[in-house]
Order: structure tokens, then C-alpha cells, then sequence
């Protein structure tokens, strides 16, 4: 189709990316010229929102299905990383089994793993539903996992859980804020590469084919419960790596990384950025924080100014922020 | 086998299912919605290489047979036995990776798909397991080139690169039987593959469907008598959710019975 002669030429939508990639390559340096270290940790906290509403986007932008529970997987990301953070310095061991750990690349995998298995465990039940049923029982079970990490008290329940620093990689120093941040880029890149790949592929063609029309799909002899699960458990696991990362980033963890708001929060971004557009969200994860960083220094009911813009958007622009950089003809991933 | 399907013995042991000459056999099926009785104690077969037509008039539960022997909907009762295998208690899609395909009577795409991108889909459901990441499926040739081919031999070779939703209500009935005939099946179910076409596309469906004729069997719902007599080698009459009459053509067109319940005057 029309994509061959399209990839080959230079477009709007490459110079977009491109765009963007400069500028976050360069900004760091920029801020620190500029004296403003603040915007390097603002930005990390962009990349790590971008990374877990680009998760979001898979299941929502391109599978169709409305899962109001993504702060979940990213909030037990955090707190696999937290947990066992805590555990290493004490010297013991999670549940007098697994032995604590501060090393990144133990603890990151494994937030993505732990977090990829309760979204595995998750999509098997709320899969089996759809439409309205769908969102309240993902919405549900996410604040189930809120209030048992609430009635947490080994783990410092409501109050969260305090890390002593970060986790540890080789020849990096993440404490350092610059370091951070340009992992958490490498992190966020990589996932989008692999995204990309992915929404074109074989099983990405299953999942848009299943939000433009399951019942066909099945006629046509997918076993389409399988792919959308698979297609929910990679979604929680990216969320889940975000979440590793927003405990280091902020070397601290609480059941409010879960909280229901958590999660309608990631869905804005990505209907902000543009669903099914993959980069889209990391525009609208900037785009919201932004806002939020200059708004709410003017007034705390900053979400007021909020309402009207996503109404804005969903009504007029249905590719969000993406699509209208890109331009509107080329908006169209699928 | 006896007990996944419910059936009581003796009903198991119809003779002669072995799937050699039936390849598609329904016993009894049964399917009410509150208290209308949509299909009420079908039986019916369909022989390989045959074009087997169901007629009825509207309502009469023809949609509805389709979805059960299709797997769609589950049958209140009743058993559907494919290529000697009995697939009652397997849903539609493991039915259609058997072979066992439908087309639907209003038109089912996606429809913000290219023409070319629904046609792949269908192949790419009879292409193995989709757990592949990374290779760009619309760069495929093993998708895209037997779609190219297909799109033409329906006649949208031209509309390709056209998006579903936008084709014109005909060429996506065309699509539509494209689709099916991508997934390569043993047995087709068309739910009135000639609704709303114009008489030439009409008449090149046809032409199309007597090619296929031999290769695939068909189960054909139609009320575009000009083609069941011109197709069909058997013909069932539904009325009321039973088949009220079963034969040739000949037999059918002769059938008072038939001529006072649905062909009317017109025969
Ligand atoms: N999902 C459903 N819920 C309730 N009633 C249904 C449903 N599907 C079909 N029916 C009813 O079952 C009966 C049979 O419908 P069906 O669509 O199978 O008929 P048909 O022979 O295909 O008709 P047509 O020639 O108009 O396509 C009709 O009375 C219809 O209203
Ligand atoms: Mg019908």
C-alpha cells in the first residue's frame, strides 16, 4: 500500500520525530547552560508518563479495549522496586524468600515481569467481559491492589515506602539526575521501537483488526482472547518498567501510584497525544504535566482548565497532539 | 464424543456420519430467542463439491442456521459434524481454522481497512499463529500477493488501496466474498452473497461461484431465484425454522408445496 513509497520519503511526521528526538537529546545540557537542573527531573518524569501512556495506547488506541486500571501494573512496578530495595539494605529477604536487591538490572526486568504476570492474571478474567463491563472490572481490580497496598503496614501502608536512593547499574551513577534521565530516554526508545514494530507486525494487524471488528475476526478463525491477553500483558509489563522507574525517580513509592486518578491521568494523556498512535502519548504526557506544572502554581483546580482542552481534543481532534503535528491526512497509523 | 455433544445414544449413532460424502452435516438443530422459535429441528447436509441452496422467506431462520453451523451462535440442541469430526462444542474460530467458512449477510469488514488489508487479514488467519512482532505484515508477500489475486478475481483488483467503509455497497459484498474465500475453506456459508448488487455484478458472482463449484462446497442462502436454479444442485426449503422440502431444482420448482409457501406465483 501506500506506506512503501511513504517510508521512503522524508515527511512531516519524520521531521516531527526527529524533532522531538533532538530536543530531548539536547535538553539536559541546555537546562543545565540555562541553570534550570529542575526541568531535567520534570522531563524524566515526562519520559516515564510517556513510557507507561504509550503502554496504554497498545491496548487502548490500537486494541479498543478500555482499560481503566493501567496505574496498577505501574504502581506495582514501583513497588517491586521499592520492596525490594528496602529489603537489600535491611540484608533480609521478601517473605523470608527472595533476597532484596538494588541492582537495576534484577529489579527493572522483574517489575516488568511481576507486572506483566498480574496484568496476565488480570486480562484473563476482565477479557472474558467487554464494553462497560470491561472498564469497571479493570477500574475494579486496580482499586482492589490500591487498598491492599493501603492495608500494607510491612510496607508502609498509606504513608508509601521511602527508598534510600537509587537502583544500581553498571558504570552509571543514576543518582546523578542527567544520568537518569538519558536512561530513561534509552528505556522509552527502545520501548516505542519495539512498539512500532510490533502494531505493524502480524499480531499487531490481529489487534487493530480486533477493535475494527472482533466478531469478524473470529469468523475468520482468530482465537481472538488470546491475542488481546497477550496484547494486555506487554502493555502491563511497559507500565510496570515505568513504574520501576518513577520509584527511582522519585525514590519513593505509595499506593497513590495506583489510585484510580493514576490511571484516568494515563488515559488523558494518551487521548491528549492521539490514541492509536503509539508516539502520540509521550506528546500528550508532556502536554499534560506541562499543564499541570504551570497551571497549578497559578491555582489548584487546575484540572478546570484541563476538562474543556480533552473535550477540545476528543471532539475535534481525534489524533490528538500527534495528528495535528503530523498533519491530518497522515494521522491515520492504521 | 457422545457426551461433548449432548445427544442421546442412538441419535450419536446416526449411520453414515464419516464425513466421506457429507462433509457438513447438521442433526436437529434448535435455536429460540425468547419465544420466537428461529430454527426448529434442522437437518441438513452438504456433500463435498457440492452447491447445496436454503431458501426460505424472510425469517424463516436461514441467518440463523448459518450461525449455528458456523459455530457463532450455540445450538439449544442438536449436534453439526464437519469433515467427520464432531465440532458442536468448538467455537467459530476454531471451526473456521478446520476450514469452515462464512460470509455474512450484512456486510461484516473493516472497514478502516484497504480493501487489500481485509482480504490479508483473512489469510493471515489461515497463515499459522500471529505471534509475530516484528516483520511488517503489510510488506508480506505471502499476505499481500494471494490477496492481490483474490481482489481481482472478485473485480476489485482496482480498489485495492480503497478504504472498506468507503467502497460503494456492492463492491463490499464483493469484498466480503473475497474474505471468505482467502481463508482456502473446505465449506463455504454464504448468507446472500448477492444482497444489494446490481445485475452485472450479480451475474459475475455467479460465474465465479459455478468456477468454484467442485473445489469448495456451499451452502448458499438466496433469494435471487435466478441463481439458486442456475447453482444449485440440491435445494432445502426453510420455513418456520424446518425444512419443509429438500431436492433438485427440478424437484423443488415441481413441489406444490413449495410453490404455495414461497415461490408463489413467481415460479
Ligand atoms: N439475535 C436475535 N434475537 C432475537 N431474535 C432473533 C435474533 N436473530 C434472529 N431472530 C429472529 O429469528 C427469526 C429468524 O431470523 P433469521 O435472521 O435467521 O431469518 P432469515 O431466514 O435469515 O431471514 P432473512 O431472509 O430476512 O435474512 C426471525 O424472527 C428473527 O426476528
Ligand atoms: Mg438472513
Amino acid at each position: 500500500m501506500a506506506d512503501v513509497t511513504r517510508s521512503s520519503a522524508f515527511t512531516r511526521r519524520h521531521a516531527v520525530h526527529l524533532g522531538a528526538l533532538v530536543f530531548l537529546v539536547l535538553m539536559p545540557p541546555v537546562a543545565l547552560v540555562l541553570d534550570e537542573p529542575f526541568y531535567v527531573s520534570l522531563a524524566s518524569r515526562i519520559l516515564i508518563y510517556g513510557l507507561a501512556a504509550a503502554s496504554l495506547d497498545l491496548i487502548l488506541g490500537f486494541g479498543g479495549m478500555v482499560s481503566f486500571g493501567h496505574a496498577a501494573f505501574f504502581g506495582t512496578g514501583g513497588y517491586v522496586v521499592g520492596i525490594l530495595f528496602v529489603h537489600g539494605f535491611e540484608g533480609t529477604a521478601f517473605l523470608g524468600l527472595i533476597p532484596g536487591s538494588d541492582s537495576g538490572l534484577i529489579v527493572w526486568p522483574a517489575a516488568a515481569g511481576v507486572a506483566g504476570l498480574l496484568a496476565l492474571i488480570i486480562g484473563s478474567v476482565s477479557l472474558r467481559t467487554g464494553g462497560v463491563y470491561f472498564i469497571m472490572i479493570t477500574l475494579a481490580f486496580a482499586q482492589m491492589l490500591y487498598f491492599f497496598f493501603v492495608s500494607l503496614e510491612a510496607y508502609g501502608g498509606d504513608d508509601g515506602l521511602s527508598m534510600y536512593g537509587r537502583s544500581q547499574i553498571p558504570w552509571m551513577d543514576l543518582s546523578d539526575d542527567t544520568t537518569f534521565y538519558y536512561v530513561c530516554l534509552a528505556v522509552l526508545l527502545l520501548f516505542l521501537g519495539f512498539g512500532h514494530r510490533a502494531v505493524g507486525s502480524r499480531f499487531g494487524m490481529v489487534i487493530r483488526g480486533v477493535r475494527e471488528n472482533e466478531r469478524r475476526m473470529t469468523a475468520l478463525g482468530f482465537p481472538t482472547y488470546r491475542y488481546k491477553l497477550a496484547c494486555f500483558s506487554i502493555a502491563g509489563a511497559a507500565a510496570g518498567l515505568a513504574g520501576a522507574l518513577i520509584a527511582n525517580q522519585t525514590e519513593f513509592v505509595s499506593p497513590s501510584l495506583m489510585h484510580w486518578t493514576r490511571s484516568g491521568e494515563i488515559m488523558v494523556m494518551v487521548i491528549l497525544g492521539g490514541m492509536g498512535t503509539l508516539f502520540g502519548p509521550v506528546f500528550g504526557a508532556a502536554a499534560f504535566l506541562l499543564l499541570e506544572e504551570v497551571l497549578s502554581a497559578w491555582t489548584e483546580h487546575w484540572m478546570i482548565v484541563l476538562g474543556p482542552v480533552l473535550i477540545f481534543v476528543v471532539l475535534f481532534a481525534r489524533r490528538g497532539i500527534y495528528g495535528w503535528l503530523i498533519g491530518a491526512q497522515d494521522g491515520s497509523e492504521s | 464424543m457422545v457426551e461433548s455433544t449432548g445427544l442421546s445414544a442412538d441419535e450419536a449413532a446416526v449411520p453414515g456420519i464419516d464425513g466421506k460424502t457429507d462433509l457438513l452435516r447438521a442433526r436437529d438443530l434448535r435455536k429460540r430467542f425468547g419465544a420466537i422459535v428461529a430454527v426448529d429441528g434442522l437437518s441438513l447436509e452438504l456433500r463435498s463439491g457440492e452447491i447445496h441452496a436454503m431458501i426460505g422467506p424472510n425469517g424463516a431462520g436461514k441467518t440463523t442456521a448459518i450461525a449455528q453451523l458456523s459455530g457463532e451462535l450455540t445450538a439449544d440442541s442438536g449436534s453439526v459434524w464437519f469433515a467427520g469430526q464432531d465440532v458442536t462444542g468448538l467455537g467459530a474460530d476454531t471451526r473456521a481454522r478446520l476450514g469452515l467458512a462464512r460470509s455474512f449477510q450484512i456486510t461484516s469488514l473493516f472497514r478502516g481497512f484497504t480493501a487489500e488489508d481485509n482480504v490479508s487479514m483473512a489469510i493471515q488467519a489461515h497463515a499459522g499463529h500471529s505471534f509475530r512482532f516484528w516483520r511488517a505484515a503489510r510488506r508480506d508477500p505471502v499476505l499481500r500477493a494471494p490477496a492481490r489475486a483474490l481482489l481481482e478475481s472478485v473485480g476489485l483488483g482496482a480498489r485495492a488501496d480503497v478504504r472498506a467503509g468507503t467502497l460503494a455497497h456492492g463492491e463490499q459484498r464483493q469484498l466480503e466474498l473475497a474474505m471468505a474465500l482467502a481463508t482456502r475453506p473446505k465449506v463455504l456459508l454464504l448468507d446472500e452473497p448477492m444482497a444489494g448488487m446490481g445485475r452485472e455484478e450479480s451475474v459475475r458472482l455467479i460465474t465465479l461461484l459455478a468456477e468454484l463449484k467442485g473445489r469448495v462446497a456451499i451452502l448458499l442462502v438466496e433469494h435471487d431465484m435466478d441463481a439458486v436454479f442456475a447453482l444449485a444442485d440440491r435445494i432445502s426449503v426453510l420455513v418456520y425454522g424446518r425444512a419443509v422440502a429438500s431436492g433438485t431444482p427440478d424437484a423443488i420448482r415441481a413441489d406444490p408445496d413449495v410453490r404455495a409457501a414461497y415461490l408463489g406465483g413467481a415460479a
